[in-house]
């Protein structure tokens, strides 16, 4: 209590222009982690306004709420907006907080760098919203990008894109992928030279493998990414021709550049989520996680087959058969060890004591919904159904599926989980249930429903559609769930304000845990342990709570 | 029911589609029955049911021979469903090109459709005939797909699966549609302002209906000297747009030749009636924001007239 209490009560006094200073020019990992969530909830907010522009002009067919220039720019700003400026902060955030706890260390690596990375990708989302009030240039041509989030060639070109707001979306995306790159070496680093005393590569917590690969594909990932943006600043101003096809470029390199990073990205989001639930099903389980070397291997294996299966984005592009048929094969591999994965969670819950508390409703969530959003993605790896339901509403559904039911129902998980580590109060139980049960209701009405405009032919992106196509009753109930999405978010924003304020204290373990953030105080001090600890196994503080049977002799 | 339903096939490959998707969404929904079950047990069965069991549970690490079950059946699922998607993969890809076949190349411009028949010498837009393909003696239609501006996707689902038009980038696609009828779809990528309104239309028709309409537009029309012919020669239209026999050769909009022969205008926007063409001249935003075709700034008079000329075009 002592040391901590004073720093605590000793803050709220100082002016606040010296503790914005200090948030400003902090290297603090924890600080920095924190900063990086609250822009993603910033964005998050951002992204669902556009999100739920586009469902109400959607609401029924010739609906004239806003234009086509409009819409289009809603699905071009949400789709951005929501993977590079919602997910993968808040990922880095839950990363940055918790990779140096969890694995006794006292910062990051390099933690200027960590500040550097923030305050880049800050920067991309600001330049990217800045084009709703710079994008026209001189030219009056309209404000935000409106080319779609994986901005395919020739759109881009300066023929069919004038003005510029291809430019800001550009240059935010190469900004962010700067601070994305950086914060994926940091991460790196920290993990392979920052581990406490005994704990070996085969004892850190999962959450540490998992953000291990993660980083590993953030570089692999967004380096081409980067390199693209280039590109295409070169052929928009220095006169080149890499994706201007009226001069003899090609639109097809681009979309290999774009799903060389899109794809893997969605590793890259999705091995934080599975990092969040192998942590919380064990707790609420009361049991080790089952089958840990395995669950090494299959983040492994993930990592490794994700860098090859990006062109199933592209079965309609007139691949060779041989192509098609390689894709085919790498996409669906990748289902194996993703099985084997929900398979072990599942074995860990096997024989339990389970206690269902808000982090581990969302996480039993995230299961069920995963394992459709897996299934739906097999579907989607045969070639041929990907004929017929690519760039359909189907894929939409099952893309959220994986972004909205798997990876963003483990990020809620982890704020309940780790919000009385990180704020020292407790949330309020009773909303954290409110929160999820709107949010599965809202999510089950949106995204389950639209699976069926999809089969039924109606593409993606399409601002108003014809009365006679038998898609406007899915449409009205897919628009209906976003009431309770939009409900649920809400009770999650008031739990989270109310409980800082008033939450009763939380103490260093409320969750009964065994990783070694939950021996710090909450919230951890500066230097997060007075004492750098040292561990035995993979469940250090199960071994201090049952030194009669601990992890140690079975590892 | 939906006209664009893919599982109402209509032509060989959304059929063969239709068949594979059956077998994969059985394979699926098996697997989803078998751990959603498990989970759900599990969720049920081990969940502390009133919060105050403070024991804690036997620690189980691990099972090499339960991982190893749950890594070989996957690995068995998904050889089999590759090896049919493979099969398809194939059929459709590499189908052969039968001598009875006829060749069309579609071009997609901004937000229409452009219609060649290389043998037929016919030029026609976002109305695509094609005749019926008997099993017996298949007369498929192979499709040329190349794009004018931007990336573009023919979609018609009840007749198979879409390919992308992208630029510097010729595909191929076919289809052999065993019903008579209208097959509707739409552009599958996003190709800028206008995509929802760049709808597909495909008239399948009995081979004598076919040869009738081939005849029909293989016609030049008689080139007359109405007053709305004049204007419509002395304005912009003929930049844009061709009508044979006459000076006007532009490539940039819909062909004009035979536009009454068509029931829609605007790429299916709008039904193809004197009204909606005079809006259409006067005010193409109403119909359809964000098209290319610009408001003309006629008058009153010079609308009427150049309605009154189209409507002569059959």
């Amino acid at each position: 209590m002592s040391a901590n209490t004073i720093a605590l009560t000793e803050s709220p006094a100082r002016p606040l222009t010296l503790r914005l200073h200090e948030w400003a020019t902090t290297v603090d990992h924890k600080r920095l982690g924190i900063l990086y969530v609250l822009y993603g909830l910033i964005f998050l907010v951002l992204g669902g306004i556009e999100a739920t522009i586009m469902r109400v002009q959607l609401i029924r067919p010739h609906n004239d709420f806003v234009s086509p220039e409009v819409f289009n720019r809603m699905f071009t700003m949400h789709g951005t907006t929501m993977i590079f400026f919602v997910a993968m902060p808040l990922v880095f955030g839950f990363a940055n907080y918790l990779v140096p706890l969890m694995i006794g260390a006292r910062d990051m690596a390099f933690p200027r760098l960590n500040a550097f990375s923030f305050w880049m990708t800050a920067l991309g989302g600001l330049l990217l919203y800045f084009s709703f009030f710079g994008g026209d240039g001189l030219y009056g041509a309209g404000s935000a990008p409106d080319v779609g989030w994986f901005a395919y060639a020739p759109l881009t070109a300066k023929t069919f894109s004038v003005g510029h707001s291809t430019d800001f979306w550009t240059l935010s995306l190469l900004s962010s992928g700067i601070g994305s790159i950086g914060t994926a070496i940091n991460i790196i680093a920290t993990i392979l030279s920052m581990r406490c005393p005994g704990m070996t590569l085969g004892k850190m917590p999962l959450l540490v493998w998992l953000n291990l690969v993660m980083a590993g594909l953030v570089i692999l990932a967004v380096s081409p990414l980067s390199a693209a943006q280039l590109m295409l600043i070169v052929d928009r101003y220095l006169g080149g021709h890499f994706f201007d096809t009226q001069a003899g470029g090609s639109a097809v390199i681009w979309m290999h550049f774009f799903w060389i990073f899109g794809h893997p990205e969605v590793y890259v989001l999705v091995l934080p989520a599975f990092a969040f639930a192998s942590e919380i099903i064990p707790v609420f389980s009361r049991k080790a996680i089952f089958g840990y070397p395995v669950m090494v291997l299959a983040t492994i294996a993930i990592g490794f087959i994700g860098m090859s299966v990006w062109a199933h984005h592209m079965f309609t592009v007139g691949m060779s058969a041989g192509a098609n048929t390689f894709f085919v094969l790498s996409t669906m591999a990748i289902a194996v060890p993703t099985g084997i994965k929900i398979f072990n969670w599942l074995a860990t819950m096997w024989g339990g004591h389970i206690r269902f508390a808000t982090p581990m409703l969302f996480c039993v969530a995230f299961l069920f919904q995963f394992l459709i959003a897996g299934l739906t993605g097999v579907t989607l790896a045969v070639a041929p159904l990907d004929w017929q339901l690519g760039n359909s509403y189907y894929v939409v559904a099952h893309f959220h599926y994986v972004i909205v039911g798997g990876i963003l129902f483990c990020i809620f998980a982890a704020f309940y989980y780790w919000f009385p580590k990180v704020s020292g109060k407790l949330y309020d139980e009773a909303l954290g249930k409110w929160h999820f049960w709107l949010f599965v209701i809202g999510f089950h009405l949106t995204f389950d429903f639209m699976h069926v405009p999809g089969i039924l032919g109606m593409p993606r992106r399409i601002y108003t559609y014809e009365p006679d196509r038998g898609w406007d009753t899915w449409n009205l109930i897919v628009t209906i769930g976003v009431v309770f999405q939009a409900a649920g978010i809400l009770v999650f924003a008031a739990n989270l304000v109310w409980s800082y304020f008033r939450g009763k204290r939380a103490g260093n373990d409320p969750w009964d845990a065994w990783t070694l953030e939950w021996s710090t105080s909450s919230p951890p001090p500066e230097y997060n342990y007075a004492e750098i600890p040292s561990v035995r196994s993979r469940r250090p503080l199960w071994d201090l709570k049952h030194p009669e049977d601990p992890d140690w002799r079975y590892e | 029911m939906s006209p664009t339903n893919i599982f109402t096939p209509a032509s060989t490959p959304a059929e063969s589609i239709f068949g594979l998707s059956i077998f994969v969404l059985l394979t699926v929904a098996a697997i989803f029955v078998v751990v959603f079950s498990l989970l759900a047990y599990a969720a049920v069965r081990f969940r502390n049911k009133h919060g105050d069991d403070r024991s804690e549970p036997a620690q189980v690490y691990g099972s090499t021979q339960v991982e190893l079950a749950w890594t070989v059946i996957p690995v068995l699922i998904v050889v089999a469903l590759f090896l049919a998607a493979t099969r398809v993969i194939l059929a459709v890809q590499n189908a052969p090109h039968p001598p009875g076949a006829l060749e069309v190349t579609v071009t997609g411009h901004q937000y229409w459709w452009e219609y060649r028949y290389p043998g037929l010498n016919i030029v026609t837009a976002n109305e695509l005939h094609v005749p019926i393909s008997d099993p017996a003696h298949p007369t498929p239609t192979f499709l040329t797909l190349l794009s004018a501006d931007t990336d573009h996707s023919f979609w018609v689902p009840r007749l198979g699966g879409k390919t992308d038009l992208i630029p510097n980038h010729p595909n191929h696609m076919w289809i052999d549609p065993h019903e008579k009828g209208l097959f509707l779809g739409q552009c599958a990528q996003y190709c800028g302002t206008q995509h929802a309104k760049m709808l597909l239309r495909v008239y399948v028709q009995t081979r004598e209906d076919f040869d009738r309409w081939v005849h029909e537009q293989q016609q030049t029309p008689q080139a007359g000297a109405s007053v709305g012919e004049r204007v419509f020669r002395s304005t912009a239209c003929v930049n844009c747009h061709t009508v044979s026999g006459t000076p006007a050769k532009g490539k940039f909009g819909p062909d004009l030749t035979h536009l009454m022969t068509r029931d829609t205008i605007a790429a299916g926007a709008a039904p193809n009636t004197p009204e909606t063409l005079r809006l259409w001249i006067k005010n193409p935003d109403a119909i359809k924001p964000g098209s290319k075709m610009p408001a003309m700034g006629l008058s009153d008079h010079d609308l009427d007239a150049v309605t009154a000329y189209l409507e002569t075009l059959r």
